[in-house]
């Protein structure tokens, strides 16, 4: 059942302009951003070999990316989770969707795995970039993999999140706003906050994504972000089904 | 009338929305093959009552039994014989029929490899046939009503619940449509609400009139006829009877 629904998401994304329009302009920055970099280190190449101990191609090229891709996924989550639940709703479809005999976590789960799949293809488009580099040299695999991990959590949490603020509302546009707000509330809390104790910074998840684009897969930051998406997928089957009992 | 022959019983149903009573101790017995009437004036309580009755809304007081199993209890196995076809049709404009229809019947557990089976037959039911590959958004109001309807009755249902089925349509439309609903009768229990006397007249077994959140008549419509009865006489003496005592 989890599977009819997110199969129901993938299509209505994709014979939609919108999920096509963004992956090309989304390729289109990623691999400006990596044309750039492989130019920076082609020129550098020759002063790095002076270095005891030179940072590689992957380290020079391809943690940039990264860095640039969750900061791109991080604005363009909102456009694509915006629709999720508060579409359903303005186009007054969730009664189907009720009147089923499935679990309103299944429908949750089936609409967040829908979205996932969705960034499984970015995240695979984004990865075709360092294995084109293999073509001339070899790669920091567990960099890259790491970075890949991280970026995938990443992903996760900020759907979680917008698939929540998308169940509060029924105008699209104001769940997009709002999952905007919340996730760059949630980036820019580590700069924001100096004195407040070690709570406040740790909320930031971009905070934590670092630690994956240095190639460190820490594992208080992979609990942290499993507790955030359980968090709020929880918080969205709890509100679907409060929208039953409360009308 | 035991639970072998009653498909759903209603009962005490009753459901508050803050201060207001939206309804309050509605009691519905539903045979099978029986076709009820929903009457009432606007604002009675006759969608929320089918809201609960489909198990989108959770009643604040009351007991919902589907084919003697529980909704409340076992929604997942309750839902499995209810169709419901809300005011609005729940459709998503950007599928084509034929899509829209597949995941339907595969929400509902239909086996995959009896879902072309299921569509082809619900399309020639219900008149599809000709549109099966255009997109619902371009569809008119006529035959996105009847989607709507096949969305209802695609897994076969025991109960059928229908709000107002034959609003927005043609004469003809109208003609087809209660045709396809006695038909319908025949095997499954239908409930529908409408503001349209002579429709029930023409298409249901029994009657109940709502006014004000409860049941303030009921009664089958042989009774009726073979008193010769008028039910737009019984309609306004249930549903402003009360209003006229308050002016005098």
């Amino acid at each position: 059942m989890i599977l009819t629904i997110a199969a129901k998401e993938i299509k209505i994304l994709f014979v939609s302009p919108l999920a096509w329009v963004f992956l090309a302009v989304i390729q289109l920055i990623f691999t400006w951003v990596f044309l750039g970099r492989l130019d920076a280190f082609i020129e550098l190449q020759s002063q790095l070999m002076l270095i005891a101990n030179p940072p590689g191609a992957t380290e020079v090229i391809i943690v940039p990316v990264y860095a640039v891709a969750s900061i791109v996924l991080l604005m363009a989550t909102p456009l694509l989770t915006m629709r999720l639940i508060a579409e359903e709703w303005r186009n007054h479809t969730m009664p189907l969707l009720m009147t089923a005999p499935i679990t309103v976590t299944a429908i949750v789960l089936g609409k967040f795995a829908g979205l996932m799949f969705f960034f499984l293809i970015i995240i695979f488009l984004v990865g075709l970039l360092p294995f084109s580099l293999f073509l001339g040299g070899t790669m920091d695999l567990g960099l890259i993999l790491s970075n890949t991990i991280g970026l995938l959590l990443l992903a996760a949490s900020f759907v979680s999140l917008g698939l929540y603020v998308s169940s509060l509302t029924t105008h699209p546009a104001i769940a997009a706003a709002g999952t905007l707000g919340i996730l760059m509330m949630l980036w820019i809390v580590d700069i924001v906050s100096t004195d407040w104790g070690d709570l406040l910074p740790n909320l930031s998840l971009l905070k934590h994504y670092e630690q994956f684009n240095r190639g460190m897969i820490d594992s208080s930051s992979v609990v942290f972000f499993m507790l955030f998406i359980i968090s709020f997928l929880v918080l969205t089957i709890r509100r679907l089904d409060g929208s039953r009992l409360h009308g | 009338m035991n639970e072998f022959t009653c498909t759903l019983i209603a009962h005490d149903l009753s459901r508050q929305f803050g201060q207001n009573m939206a309804v309050q101790g509605i009691e519905i017995e539903l045979k099978q093959g029986e076709v009820l009437g929903l009457l009432g004036p606007n604002g009675a309580g006759k969608s929320t009552t089918m809201q609960m009755l489909s198990g989108n809304l959770a009643p604040t007081r009351g007991s919902i039994q589907i084919c003697g199993i529980d909704l409340l209890d076992h929604p997942e196995k309750a839902k499995q014989h209810i169709g419901y076809l809300p005011e609005i049709p729940p459709l998503y404009k950007e599928l084509t029929v034929d899509e829209y229809l597949c995941f339907v019947a595969r929400l509902h557990g239909v086996q995959s490899s009896q879902i072309l089976d299921a569509l082809a037959h619900v399309k020639d039911r219900c008149g599809l046939s000709q549109v099966g590959k255009k997109l619902i958004g371009i569809l008119s109001k006529g035959f996105q009503q009847r989607v709507g309807i096949a969305q209802a009755i695609i897994h076969q249902p025991k109960v059928i619940i229908l709000d107002e089925p034959s609003v927005g349509l043609d004469p003809n439309q109208i003609r087809e449509i209660r045709e396809l609903i006695r038909e319908l009768g025949k095997t499954a229990s239908i409930i529908l609400s409408t503001h349209i006397l002579s429709e029930v007249e023409t298409i249901c077994d029994r009657v109940q009139i709502l006014n004000k959140g409860g049941v303030v008549y009921s009664a089958a419509l042989s009774d009726l006829k073979q008193k010769s009865i008028n039910l737009e006489q019984i309609f306004e003496q249930f549903t402003l009877k009360k209003e006229l005592v308050g002016d005098y």
